[in-house]
């Protein structure tokens, strides 16, 4: 690896293209940790978000009218607030409510982190955009479906597991996927509770070596790169799971 | 053969047994913001409870209502720049997407391929990071026949925002253009028009009334993205509450109540604004 470090230190030189998170070890340590912050934290995010969304879809089936209400004031609550304010809402206003702990060295330490918050205040966010998403899929599947599994003895909590849910799924799959797009995109807010995560380390690098646009143009190109690869991983998945008749074909 | 399994709806000769209280959830007789409201005063009770023991201190503080109301006025004020700023994010966004957007289906295959990379890059690039990039790398001042324009960190966020409007915008347009059925351009032809003149008279007319729906919730986005300008130091609502905390003193159990307000403004403002598009694209569904 060495000749590559060194030949884009001389590329630099040459140049002036300040390219420091390949050549130099401790911004290349720096951008690699932001880059796995940034997967790591949409991963868990999107799984907490569609736990979400598959729980709050089933809770709005409810017979109580309260719960359905209550779930429809958090989704509503959460689209029409501005994601950034949401998590500052939680993180300095609700983050000092909670007790402090203290940690191995004695120190007292908030309970939850600013990781934490960040993932949980985003997971509600897309959740409540999910619960919309997976409604709508449930609504789009035949009643006939739910009279057959119905007339074949299920529970309302097995109609839900084994026909309502996996067919909603099919169905909404492409808004689904919109979301969770949506979703990567947004995790970078968590850079203003300075959550060192992909946008927050090249602030930091820019501001050492001041390469901006260098800095700039990789983190726009790194977000591409993740995107794309979703948007890949959720064709291939579209794919694997169709059943023919049910949700997008081709050729209609 | 199995495309049959799920679509053929039997013949139902009876009226189903359980139907109506499983698909209660989708008739909701309640409006949602009731719930919503109701959700939003809870949290505020709880944000302003510890105030209440703050009180109990030897010197007395003001209460969080208290400081909410002295403060309101310069907050809304900052609201109100951020309603400037997306509405002026808006306007150019749109204009700049809608001829990318036609760009789109321009018959010059170079142009073709240049609208779809902008439209892919700027689509699917964060919000965020085009704000900065805007902020970082745009001249504070430009200099045009030896005019000195200033060029403020605000002017270049509204620019920084209209870029993801503007590639929406386009795929907005695009699709559109596309779902016009192809009968009308035909028409169009057929009654001499040119293909500039079939869009402006026939086309681009009746893709507006499919737009709207789809636009109203960009717009509703931007106006939500508006306090991103925040972290890179334009002064709106979000900055000014930070302001407005430090000269209270930099009391933490009155970051949940400033908040909360903001929370407060923008669902007052967007909450509407999602009602009337879902009105807007239920009554246009029906007319397609």
């Amino acid at each position: 690896m060495q000749p590559i470090y060194d030949w884009f230190r001389e590329f630099y030189d040459r140049t002036g293209i300040n390219l420091s998170f390949i050549y130099d070890g401790f911004d290349r340590a720096r951008i690699i940790k932001g880059f796995w912050l940034t997967i790591e934290l949409s991963v868990i995010i999107i799984i907490l978000s569609i736990v979400i969304g598959v729980v709050g879809a089933w809770l709005q089936r409810s017979d109580f009218v309260w719960l359905r209400r209550a779930i429809a004031g958090f989704i509503s609550l959460f689209r029409n607030t501005p994601p950034l304010v949401q998590i500052f809402f939680f993180y300095f206003g609700l983050g000092y409510l909670l007790p402090r702990i203290p940690d191995s060295s004695g120190q007292l330490v908030p309970i939850i982190s600013n990781v934490q918050w960040a993932i949980i205040s985003l997971s509600l966010f897309a959740g409540a955009f999910n619960i919309e998403i997976f409604r709508s899929g449930i609504e789009a599947v035949p009643t006939s479906m739910t009279e057959a599994a119905e007339g074949l003895g299920y529970s309302r909590l097995q109609v839900y597991r084994y026909v309502l849910l996996p067919l909603a799924v099919r169905i909404c799959l492409p808004a689904l996927g919109n979301n969770l797009v949506n979703l990567v995109k947004t995790t970078n807010l968590a850079y203003a509770i300075a959550v060192p995560e992909l946008l927050y380390v090249s602030q930091q690098i820019w501001s050492d070596e001041t390469n901006v646009r260098e800095m700039m143009a990789f983190v726009l190109f790194a977000y591409l790169v993740l995107v794309f690869l979703l948007v890949a991983l959720l064709n291939w998945i579209e794919g694997a799971i169709r059943v023919p008749g049910v949700g997008h074909v081709e050729g209609q | 053969m199995m495309d049959v399994i799920y679509r053929a709806p039997p013949p139902r000769a009876v009226e189903p047994i359980r139907g109506g209280a499983l698909f209660a959830g989708s008739r909701r007789s309640c409006p949602t913001w009731v719930a919503a409201t109701a959700i939003l005063l809870t949290i505020s009770i709880f944000a302003f409870a510890p105030t209440t023991f703050a009180q109990s201190g030897s010197v007395p503080k003001a209460s969080a209502i208290e400081v909410l109301w002295r403060w309101a006025p310069l907050l809304l004020w900052g609201f109100c720049f951020n309603l400037l700023i997306s509405a002026a994010a808006m306007t150019i966004g749109t204009g700049a997407g809608v001829l990318l957007g036609l760009a789109h289906m321009s018959r010059v295959l170079i142009i073709r391929i240049f609208a779809r990379c902008i439209t892919e890059i700027f689509r699917n690039s964060p919000w965020l990071v085009l704000l900065f990039a805007c902020i970082l790398l745009l001249p504070f001042e430009i200099h045009i026949f030896g005019l000195r324009i200033p060029f403020p960190d605000w002017a270049k966020a509204i620019f920084g925002f209209s870029l993801p409007i503007m590639a929406n915008m386009a795929e907005m347009v695009r699709g559109a253009v596309l779902s016009v059925p192809t009968s009308q351009w035909e028409s169009a032809e057929s009654l001499g028009y040119s293909r500039y003149q079939s869009y402006i008279h026939v086309i681009l007319p009746q893709c507006i009334k499919r737009m709207l729906p789809p636009w109203m919730n960009l717009y509703s986005l931007v106006t939500m993205s508006t306090v991103n300008a925040s972290v890179v130091g334009v002064s709106e609502i979000l900055t000014l509450v930070a302001q407005a905390q430090s000269a209270e003193g930099s009391r933490p159990e009155l970051l949940a109540p400033f908040y909360g307000f903001v929370l407060i403004c923008f669902f007052a403002y967007c909450y509407p604004i999602g009602k009337w598009t879902q009105y807007l694209e239920r009554k246009y569904q029906v007319m397609l």
